[in-house]
């Protein structure tokens, strides 16, 4: 028989023997060659920086971190005063940004899978709300929808005074809401009560720290629940049918056979949302939440050094970010579908 | 110091703007003069709107104390003082942008200290105004003093001395004040007024613009007087360029001992054709040339005064009891009238 197609040349041998002109060496070559590029580039825009900065009296270094930082922070879960130094202020910084980050990671999720199951609901209602919540909230931008909490926040709740409480235990002002807090040295529960200048005792979530979790969580769950609708709808329709044909409820069809499924699509676009949220976290600033970027900016202003306080916010958002991609990434090869 | 908006973008570029221009060309020291003449233009950093230092009006038109020190050093230079470019700087902005060369003085209410004049590769030319740290409550607030504020909430703009300050403060006197830091002056002054803070902490030039511009009845708020720093505010140039520093700082005193001799913008010509003073004569170049020795032509003070008038006339003018802002002349009166505006002979 006569084939209409010429036949296909074999694949080049692999070259075992190393050889000056085979491809793999030129290859390394080039690669070489980028990587020397890019080294050379960045020395020489930090020797410069630095020559340049030497030239005109401008003192550089990370030496200051451990210099007394001098102002205090009004948040904080360390123990921080004026008198500890920069690093520290920057630690608490970042744990005030964490703070955010986690919970509203958490919250995020569960308000925007609710939000992407209820697109599916045979109720129109439903349906409408959450089509209406997700264009409403992911179109406005972050920013603004964070002032307008905080300024509700401040505007509307009562001076502490007169805070609204609730069997005097918690109290919700422009303080924000405190809260009975267990003191472990003493072992026993420390109840809040209206001091002359604010609620005094206990723990208190700030209306600064509201604001921006609300603000935060509201906004990522409008693009949570786009990633879980995308992904529940990429399961065949067959499934629901086979759920439903084996005598399953929708729920239990929804929870025990589409919901695995859809979730190796969601995990990774929901990485993205999780990276979004905690760098968006740095927006803070404007509504008067000590986090990274707000400590930053005060010790770049107090020290003068503005290129080392940039570098570090640079470092520590790129770590966070890296290690949230890494944690990601694990549970994302846990939930993929092994062949067997 | 009291700083305005500030936005982390803005800064991150200018950071990078900064770290190009450094890696590109690096500007000459003492040639801050020769790029003045060449281009024609002073180019001034201020800040983005503080009330009676420096504002823009519709029109785009600035006015103020900080702005009119701008206006003098044209008028010297150049001959006139409508040839300032304005560059409004946010505060974590300002240094980066007279360091890379972007503006070629800082006159943008800025605390002179000793960090700052040390090692950030510029230097103050004097003190236009003498300034403190203090605080404003609710008029019907039970606080009288600062040392009252046990426990308080205190809104702060970042990016100042101001934060410094409120922490000293508030450990020397054991009142555990708590600040809640604004990037921006408009949220702060909003959290202030609805009531989140029970003061409000800026320098007292600073709350008084608030106190009168900002809320909805002035009467309402009280500016207290306790001042618990000293905020000495001028003009900085680059380090290194002498010839300019001395312009920069000489055109000022001129300003001061044109207020002690009696020079005012209205009779600048008619003092520059009779006096018979020798000091006015040096000071207006009717007699001596002392523009020569700073590169300048003979009537250098006389331009700035014919633009701008004496310290004491830019003072009213802009931040003065009868401007908007009301404030007393305090501390700025001259040294021969009990304060401590002093300036070196111009001899």
């Amino acid at each position: 028989m006569v084939s209409l197609t010429p036949p296909r040349p074999a694949p080049p041998e692999k070259d075992k023997t190393f050889s000056l002109h085979s491809r793999a060496f030129r290859g390394m070559v080039y690669q070489l060659l980028a990587v020397m590029v890019v080294v050379l580039l960045v020395w020489l825009l930090v020797s410069n920086t630095l020559a340049n900065m030497r030239l005109r009296g401008i003192q550089s270094g990370f030496d200051f971190l451990m210099q007394p930082a001098g102002f205090d922070i009004g948040e904080s879960w360390l123990d921080y005063d004026g008198t500890s130094p920069y690093w520290k202020a920057f630690l608490v910084g970042l744990i005030n940004s964490l703070r955010v980050a986690v919970i509203g990671c958490v919250l995020a999720t569960v308000l925007g899978t609710l939000l992407g199951i209820g697109r599916f609901s045979r109720n129109a209602l439903v349906r409408g709300i959450c089509y209406g919540y997700v264009e409403l909230f992911r179109n406005i931008p972050l920013l603004l929808q964070l002032l307008m909490w905080y300024l509700i926040f401040i505007e509307y709740l009562p001076l502490h005074n007169q805070a609204l409480s609730i069997g005097k235990a918690i109290f919700l002002s422009k303080n924000g809401l405190a809260f009975p807090s267990f003191d472990w040295t003493q072992g026993q529960l420390q109840f809040p009560a209206p001091g002359d200048m604010q609620i005094e005792g206990g723990a208190t979530l700030s209306p600064e720290f509201m604001a921006v979790l609300l603000g935060l969580v509201l906004y990522t769950a409008a693009f949570i629940a786009e990633v879980v609708r995308a992904g529940i709808a990429s399961v065949p329709k067959g499934q629901h049918e086979a759920g439903t044909s084996i005598g399953l409820s929708r729920s239990k069809t929804m929870r025990l056979i589409v919901l695995p499924q859809a979730l190796r699509l969601i995990v990774p676009p929901l990485t993205n949302q999780y990276l979004n949220l905690t760098k968006n976290s740095s927006l803070a600033v404007a509504v008067g939440y000590p986090e990274l970027v707000s400590i930053a900016n005060t010790s770049l202003n107090q020290s003068g050094r503005a290129v080392e306080c940039i570098a570090i916010i640079m470092l520590v958002y790129l770590l966070l970010s890296l290690g949230t991609s890494l944690l990601m990434n694990w549970f994302n090869r846990r939930v993929a579908i092994k062949e067997r | 110091m009291p700083n305005l908006i500030q936005k982390t973008s803005v800064v991150t570029a200018s950071l990078l703007a900064l770290a190009f221009t450094m890696a590109s060309a690096p500007a000459r020291a003492g040639k801050t003069l020769d790029a003045i003449k060449t281009r024609g233009q002073l180019v001034c950093g201020v800040s983005s709107g503080v009330a009676g230092f420096s504002q823009a009006d519709s029109a785009g038109k600035w006015s103020g104390l900080d702005v009119d020190v701008c206006r003098a050093i044209a008028a010297s230079v150049l001959g006139d003082a409508n040839k300032v470019k304005y560059v409004p700087l946010v505060s974590q902005q300002r240094f980066a942008a007279l360091q890379s060369g972007e503006v070629d003085i800082l006159s943008r209410n800025t605390t002179w200290t000793l960090t700052r004049d040390a090692s950030l590769g510029l230097a103050f030319t004097g003190i236009i105004y003498y300034d403190g740290q203090g605080f404003m409550v609710p008029a019907k607030s039970k606080v009288k003093s600062a040392k009252q504020l046990k426990n308080a909430t205190v809104c702060v703009q970042s990016g100042t001395t101001t934060e410094k300050n409120l922490s000293e403060f508030s450990r020397a006197n054991n009142l555990n004040i708590k600040p809640i830091v604004f990037e921006k002056y408009d949220a702060a002054n909003a959290a202030y007024f609805s009531g989140r803070c029970q003061a409000y902490t800026t320098d007292a030039s600073g709350l008084a613009s608030v106190r009168n511009k900002e809320a909805k009845n002035p009467a309402e708020h009280v500016v207290l007087a306790d001042l618990i720093s000293k905020e000495p505010l001028g003009p900085a140039v680059r380090r290194g360029d002498d010839e300019f520093f001395a312009i920069a700082k000489w055109v000022v005193f001129g300003l001061i001992e044109a207020e002690e001799l009696g020079v005012t913008q209205a009779n600048v010509e008619a003092m520059q054709k009779d006096s018979k003073d020798p000091a006015i004569g040096r000071l207006l170049g009717s007699s001596e040339d002392t523009g020569k020795l700073l590169g300048l032509d003979k009537e250098w003070l006389a331009h700035a005064i014919k633009a701008t008038g004496n310290y004491g006339e830019i003072f009213e003018r802009n931040v003065g009891p009868k401007s908007p802002l009301a404030l007393p002349r305090g501390s700025n009166k001259l040294w021969s009238q009990g304060g401590l505006m002093y300036a070196p002979p111009v001899r």
